[in-house]
């Protein structure tokens, strides 16, 4: 791949190297504290998990039971010269090891069970995915005009602004009962939960994106003979574009902060119903992989939206920060 | 330097005699009667503007110099109709503006050009938003670029180019309109002293080669003498005309008249109306003596 080939190149850019060295390291370092938590014995591994019960009934192999608990059994047997209970140093059940969770990912992508009723873990997040979508496409329309109209014209933002301030500080998740009543047990409310969540961020945002344009961007507009609207059209949007992209990236991760409370409402569905019903049934493993799907998808869109800022404005020598 | 006598700055040779008595045959374009400005805010009112009165010729190159805060930049705005005046009438051509239009451009000091448009689409706005189709804008703004020399950028961003070559698309930009008048609020400010050279010996070329009036704000002396045909002095608190000075340094201007003694007797009226020595001086302008304490070593000194 292109970026391969730039980062092998023995003239690569220092700063390029250096960031995607720090990039990657950003993501070791957790992974390398988790590997040490899991894979050293001596750290931490607070339960024995019993591979010989010995002369003790009430231990079964693979039970976990707490480092005390397991010493006094063994001291027990001691005194009594029965067999020993054997076992080897574990953490508990909900932290389960790198490997075990890679390999639920794996099998929750690839060979999830096809036959059962219960909606698979890609299923899950397909549905979240257009829940997202339309929660988000939805706002955006409402908002980003209502943003950029109050940003533009003084009265406009005037007349929006305190209402909008006011209702922004009603959370969202309140709405539930009121939005299942209204909208149906179904899509309807969760859609509506996120629309709630984020249009009224998204319009104060907005607007003030549009305030902060450079003045004399207008100025020189207007002594070219620019008027009323197509000042709008053709000075205001085009030079808050890609602000008003950069806050579209941000609000789109808070789109997804509300899909979790969005999915608990009405018949619990989605991603966040998987990762609920895994945690019931103690698939700490799949647990940790539909958190982890929903970060990758929401850090690689970003990825991808940041690339196509590059693209979209090359104008924009901000982007490039991003 | 010399202690040689200066000639008056009020005496003229007879060619430049000639030349000022051509221009006042010119009709005027601009004619600003008792103009007043005042701010109105949350700390009380400014008087940013007191009285102004002059015309401006047809062709003519005017040069508005005075200290800082002494309105310039007010008297600019309200002639290319971007805040508007609280006494007086300005009269565009025997009528009287209303906001902006496109028989005023003008060129800011600071970044003005739109940075999501090309050199090229830079200046085909003037005319696509005047309804001009795009075939015409175009075939203006490359003639535009081809006329200050960046014909070669026109597809190349804003942000690609230097300072000066901004400025020389902005001025593209407004000229492009065909404008009556041309306005420029310290367009070289921010330049350095050679590419200011270039840019005021080639704002000077353009000015010769076409019907373009141009009423230009500085407050570099030698800036405002080598432009101008004359030199409206403002002075502050508030802004009123102190003089109008006819340069009399005969045209064409070059780099070797700057030691010429029309060109010296003129710079000293001028500094002598923009610095004066006995006059108290305004808040703004009073010399600064912070109150400091050593923060470095006692040994430790750069002089
Ligand atoms: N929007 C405003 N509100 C209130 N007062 C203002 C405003 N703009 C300018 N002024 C005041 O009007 C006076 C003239 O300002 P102006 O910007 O025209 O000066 P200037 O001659 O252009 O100065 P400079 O050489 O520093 O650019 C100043 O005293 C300033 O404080
Ligand atoms: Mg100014």
């Amino acid at each position: 791949m292109n970026t391969i080939a730039k980062w092998l190149a023995s003239d690569a850019d220092p700063a390029f190297r250096k960031r995607t060295l720090f990039g990657i390291g950003s993501f070791l370092l957790p992974l390398l504290v988790w590997s040490m938590v899991s894979y050293v014995p001596w750290v931490w591994h607070p339960k024995m998990e019993i591979t010989n019960p010995g002369g003790v009934d009430f231990l079964q192999v693979g039970m976990l039971v707490d480092k005390y608990m397991f010493r006094d059994q063994v001291a027990d047997m001691e005194k009594q010269h029965l067999a020993v209970p054997q076992g080897t140093p574990a953490n508990p059940i909900y932290l389960p090891a790198p490997d075990q969770v890679a390999k639920a990912l794996y099998n929750g992508i690839f060979n999830s069970p096809k036959d059962t009723d219960v909606p698979s873990m890609p299923a899950s997040l397909w549905h979240s995915i257009q829940l997202i979508f339309w929660g988000f496409l939805i706002s955006s329309i409402i908002g980003v005009p209502l943003g950029i109209l109050s940003g533009t014209y003084k009265s406009f933002g005037r007349l929006t602004g305190p209402f909008i301030e006011f209702f922004r500080y009603l959370p969202a998740p309140a709405f539930g009962a009121l939005a299942v009543a209204i909208l149906g047990i179904y899509d309807g409310p969760k859609i509506a939960i996120i629309v709630i969540g984020t249009l009224f961020q998204q319009v104060l945002i907005i607007a003030n994106t549009t305030r902060k344009l450079e003045t004399t961007l207008i100025e020189a507009a207007r002594t070219l003979g620019t008027r009323s609207f197509k000042l709008l059209t053709r000075v205001v949007v085009p030079g808050i574009m890609p602000d008003l992209y950069r806050d579209q990236r941000i609000l789109l991760g808070w789109a997804w902060t509300y899909l979790i409370v969005a999915e608990l409402i009405g018949t619990s569905t989605g991603i966040t119903w998987f990762i609920t019903q895994q945690a019931r049934y103690q698939h700490f493993d799949n647990v940790y992989a539909g958190i982890i799907t929903i970060g990758i998808l929401g850090f690689g869109t970003d990825l991808v939206l940041a690339f196509l800022g590059r693209k979209l404005f090359p104008w924009d020598r901000t982007q490039d920060r991003s | 330097m010399t202690t040689d006598i200066l000639p008056s700055y009020l005496d003229q040779s007879d060619a430049v005699r000639a030349r000022f008595e051509r221009i006042r045959q010119r009709e005027v374009i601009l004619e600003v009667r008792a103009l007043g400005k005042c701010y109105r805010s949350a700390q009380g009112e400014t008087e940013a503007l007191r009285g102004i009165d002059f015309t401006v010729r047809r062709r003519e190159f005017v040069c508005v110099i005075g200290p800082s805060g002494c309105g310039k930049s007010t008297l600019i705005r309200i002639l290319a109709g971007l805040d508007n005046h609280t006494s007086g009438e300005v009269l565009l051509d025997g009528k009287p503006i209303k906001g902006p239009g496109q028989d005023r451009g003008m060129v800011f000091q600071g970044y003005s050009l739109f940075p999501w448009l090309t050199v090229k689409r830079n200046v085909m706005f003037g005319p696509e938003m005047n309804g001009r189709s795009k075939d015409e804008a175009e075939r203006d703004a490359l003639l535009w670029l081809d006329l200050v020399g960046l014909e070669k950028f026109a597809d190349a961003y804003p942000h690609q180019l230097s300072g000066g070559m901004r400025q020389r698309v902005a001025i593209a930009r407004a000229l492009v309109n065909q404008p009556r008048i041309l306005l420029m609020d310290e367009p070289f400010g921010a330049l350095d002293a050679q590419t200011r050279a270039k840019m005021q010996s080639h704002l000077i070329e353009i000015w010769k080669n076409i019907d373009v009036t141009v009423l230009f704000i500085t407050h570099d002396l030698d800036e405002a003498i080598y432009l101008a045909d004359r030199i409206l002095v403002l002075k502050a608190h508030p802004g009123e005309v102190q003089e109008v000075i006819e340069v009399p340094v005969p045209r064409p201007h070059t780099l070797g008249q700057f030691n010429s003694p029309e060109f010296r007797a003129t710079k000293a009226r001028l500094e002598a109306l923009i610095h004066p020595e006995s006059e108290g001086v305004p808040e703004d302008e009073q010399k600064v003596h912070p109150h400091l304490i050593r923060l470095t070593d006692v040994t430790d000194n750069v002089e």
